[in-house]
């Protein structure tokens, strides 16, 4: 596909539109708290772009929301709606630090690849107990993955409190291995960039081509797409779905498994956050597109890393929530912009 | 510009024209229907018949044109417009709520209520006087989903005739009828007629269009090709405007020499999705190189027993012996390994798949085939250029492979199929319906396809409610009634009289006992 198609393909102008009407709606909340939105977004853009450090931080932030929104927009494809990404997170984190400590004596060669793949391994078999209780036992996906979501939790407090935690009474694991930490590129003040930035960013790639170019991919769709004719096809709806839900666990692991080896070092509780949720988030805005799926994660990791400067400039922060909810209410309304942009064609034409 | 008047006309449709992405659906089409008249809009597939009631139903806008009813000029922006200038239309794909019971599909956006409540009492008594009065039995609390094709769509005709519909489109409605049902179906048109109706009949069959209209508008590539009074032609001469060459309307064929037994179904026993067994202790067998049909008024078990030989529904009981060995319990990819090709019933429930481009629907069953696939990578380019050699081959249009399946008609969408279950070489083909709503040039290409494949040594079970087709095609004929074969015979040791009574229940030895 040739880039100007690309560009003018309706899917990319519904988000871009998105993001444009909801940044001026939000304008027009602020001048109703009789707030300045140009200073408010001069804020916004150099919080997020200013300084090599906001880049930075933007970056890191960025990245595992990559993976999370693949792990999601990958279940997407399948016609599958992983909530449970959150919970795959910890399992792959818990997982890939358990590991980390395991293997000191390693060189990084063999000791990076194991606490990846261990990770990966956690998040795809978590979530591959929902593909299956869909698969095989008819429970709906969105049910048995919240449910996961607070095994995950409760499991992950359990072990860093008790049999897998670190000396000092902490609720957090002990460090991983030297030989199993991802190195920094470069280091600001303290914030550093590592180089699990460019896992992501062969994630963006891996599953671009699992999607456009694999037989696998290529069953994954047919299965999301039409169950009945998939079936047909002699493709096993059952396996597809346990695949499909596992590949999705195994991108979310990777979100986990990054925060272990290249920011903390070690697991603790928190690490997570919301970055499996925040994958819905972004697998919508990005339309499940791997490439669109990477520029929404970017938007999001800009705006709330823009954020704490528009505070400072006086705007309350909390109006990146407003903007980020306007957004994905206007890509999942896609009808709303399809219609306007009709009318706009229609009037153009008369 | 001159004034015209359309008083006389129920519909007039001027100067209509309609573009798709790629494709000119309707090119300046003019449409005349007189009041109270039956008339036919007959053309191949893609030609834009469908496109063109589309508009007047106000599912799609056109792009140009004008459309009078009654003679004056309406706007139709939407079906709402449509229904309160009391245009009816029953489409070819039912449009109809599967989970929903047949009262409320036909209620649906008309519910009569009692207070704040749904009445549906009311409902269900008016809907049996209708169908009482048009003679359309079905059971008004039957839910959709577990209903047959043929029963689907006389909830679909009795939906347009409670809405109180003047004006009736009809899109291909005898495609999944019995003749018996077709016959009933045509004098229920002329009673509408009688009472002041005005019908639009889409339909590909020629003898349909000579029994009941009084004129017909022939349509080829999104144009106009001639209007003719019905009485004044012939379906020679509309089959020539309708493809542009000489068509046969009947197949020519050797005769068949079988060989060894392929296919053995034994006391086969499955079920339906209600639970109620479907196909009830049925045996047969088909032979390589013979096309053995089955004939029967939908909804006696077809669906269950293809699905069941295909590998898509579970068997209760009995046997399916394939190349020698017991299949029952295969999967549909092991069926399909063994050579089993399937050209399914609905083909947009199983056969298609509607967000793919042409070129993947090319490949679904093989795509993980050495040709198309290296066991990680598609071959992108390899699928790409036997797409093209298929589209080609099968003339499927507009002949772009890059098309998602739901842009092409319903026609071309078949041929995609069709080609796609020919080109992988089976031994055994299992096909269902496979002319259903296709035009005489797509039936034509159809059935010498069969008829060649049969004298390849493929072995072939077909079934299809069209008794013509049946005919034609089979060496062998099994008719079907409630699941059980009331008989088996031979297309010229039978009558479509003798297979007709055998449809509506009664077994061969008694009909011949009795004669």
């Amino acid at each position: 596909m040739n880039v100007k198609k690309y560009l003018l393909n309706e899917k990319v102008i519904i988000s871009l539109l998105s993001v444009l009407i909801s940044l001026v709606i939000a304008a027009i909340v602020m001048i109703v708290i009789g707030k300045n939105p140009l200073v408010a977004y001069a804020a916004l853009f150099y919080g997020a772009f200013g300084t090599k450090e906001a880049i930075i931080d933007n970056l890191m932030k960025a990245s595992p929301l990559i993976l999370t929104g693949l792990a999601v927009g990958f279940g997407f494809r399948a016609g599958l709606f992983n909530i449970g990404a959150n919970g795959q997170v910890i399992i792959g984190a818990l997982l890939s630090a358990y590991v980390g400590t395991l293997v000191g004596s390693y060189p990084f060669f063999l000791s990076i690849p194991l606490v990846m793949i261990a990770g990966m391994l956690g998040g795809a078999a978590w979530a591959a107990i929902a593909g299956w209780l869909k698969a095989y036992r008819g429970a709906h996906e969105v049910i048995t993955t919240i449910m996961l979501n607070y095994v995950a939790t409760f499991i992950a407090n359990y072990v860093v409190n008790g049999p897998f935690q670190a000396p000092g009474g902490v609720p957090k694991s002990p460090s991983i291995a030297y030989s199993a930490q991802f190195p920094n590129i470069m280091s600001v003040g303290a914030t550093s960039l590592s180089t699990i930035i460019f896992v992501s960013l062969a994630a963006i790639v891996v599953i671009y081509v699992i999607i456009q170019r694999t037989t696998i991919g290529y069953e994954v769709k047919a299965v999301g797409f039409n169950p009945y004719a998939a079936e047909y096809g002699g493709i096993s709806i059952g396996k597809n779905v346990v695949l499909a839900m596992a590949i999705s666990g195994a991108l979310a692991g990777l979100a986990g498994t990054t925060q272990v080896v290249g920011v903390y070092g070690r697991y603790f509780g928190a690490l997570g956050g919301s970055m499996g949720f925040d994958g819905i988030t972004i697998a919508l805005i990005g339309q499940n597109d791997p490439i669109g799926i990477a520029l929404a994660a970017f938007l999001i990791s800009s705006i709330r890393t823009g954020s704490n400067q528009m505070q400072i400039a006086g705007v309350p922060k909390d109006l990146v929530v407003i903007i980020q909810g306007i957004i994905i209410f206007l890509v999942a309304a896609n009808r709303i912009i399809k219609t306007i942009r009709i009318r706009r064609r229609k009037e153009a034409e008369a | 510009m001159e004034k015209a008047d359309y008083s006389q006309y129920a519909v007039v449709m001027k100067g209509i024209t309609k573009r798709f992405p790629g494709v000119l659906a309707n090119d300046h089409v003019d449409l005349f229907v007189k009041k109270g008249e039956i008339h036919a809009i007959v053309g191949e597939n893609g030609a834009g018949k469908t496109t063109l009631m589309s508009q007047l139903y106000g599912l799609i806008r056109p792009d140009e044109g004008k459309i009078y009813i009654n003679g004056f000029e309406k706007q139709i922006r939407n079906p709402n417009d449509a229904i309160e200038a009391k245009i009816g239309m029953v489409h070819q794909h039912f449009m109809l709520v599967d989970r929903l019971s047949v009262v409320e599909n036909i209620v649906l956006g008309k519910e009569p209520v009692r207070g704040p409540f749904f009445d549906l009492n009311r409902s269900r008594k008016e809907i049996r006087e209708l169908s009482k009065k048009f003679g359309l039995l079905v059971d008004p609390d039957a839910i959709i989903e577990d209903l047959p094709v043929g029963m689907q769509q006389r909830v679909e005709i009795i939906k347009v005739l409670y809405r109180g519909a003047e004006i009736l489109i009809l899109d291909e409605p005898t495609a999944v009828l019995t003749p018996q049902e077709t016959n009933e179906l045509f004098e229920i048109l002329k009673n509408l007629q009688k009472q002041g109706r005005t019908i639009i009949l889409i339909t590909h069959k020629l003898n349909e269009v000579m029994a009941i209209t009084e004129s017909v508008t022939v349509m080829r590539l999104g144009k106009v090709t001639g209007v003719v009074r019905t009485s004044q032609t012939n379906p020679n001469q509309l089959a020539n405007m309708m493809v542009g060459r000489e068509v046969l309307l009947t197949v020519e064929k050797d005769k068949a020499h079988p060989g060894e037994e392929i296919l053995q179904v034994k006391n086969l026993v499955v079920k339906e999705n209600r639970g109620i067994e479907a196909v009830r202790g049925l045996s047969l067998s088909v032979r390589k190189g013979e096309i053995v049909g089955i004939a029967g008024v939908a909804g006696n078990g077809q669906t269950e027993l293809t699905e069941a030989i295909t590998g898509l529904r579970k068997v209760e009981s009995g046997k399916i012996i394939f190349k020698g060995e017991d299949i029952t319990n295969y999967s549909p990819k092991k069926r399909r390994e063994m050579g089993m090709g399937h050209i399914p019933e609905d083909r947009l429930k199983h056969g298609l798949i509607k967000l793919f481009p042409v070129y993947y629907n090319f490949i679904l069953g093989e795509h993980d085939d050495s040709k198309f696939s290296d066991g990680v990578f598609l071959k992108i380019e390899e699928i790409k250029k036997f797409s093209e050699e298929l589209v080609k081959r099968f003339d499927v249009r507009p002949p772009k492979i890059d098309l998602l399946g739901m842009n092409l008609s319903g026609g071309n969408q078949q041929k995609v199929i069709v080609a796609r279950e020919i080109a992988f070489n089976p031994v055994l083909m299992i096909v269902s319906q496979p002319t259903r709503g296709l035009d005489v040039g797509a039936i034509e290409f159809i059935h010498k396809t069969l008829i060649s494949m049969r004298d390849k040594g493929i072995g072939i079970l077909l079934v299809s409610m069209e008794l013509e087709e049946i005919f034609s095609l089979s060496d062998r004929i099994l008719t079907i009634y409630e699941g059980q074969i009331m008989g088996e015979t031979t297309p010229d040791k039978t009558t479509p009289e003798e297979v007709g009574l055998m449809m509506a229940g009664h077994k061969l030895e008694d009909i011949r006992q009795e004669a």
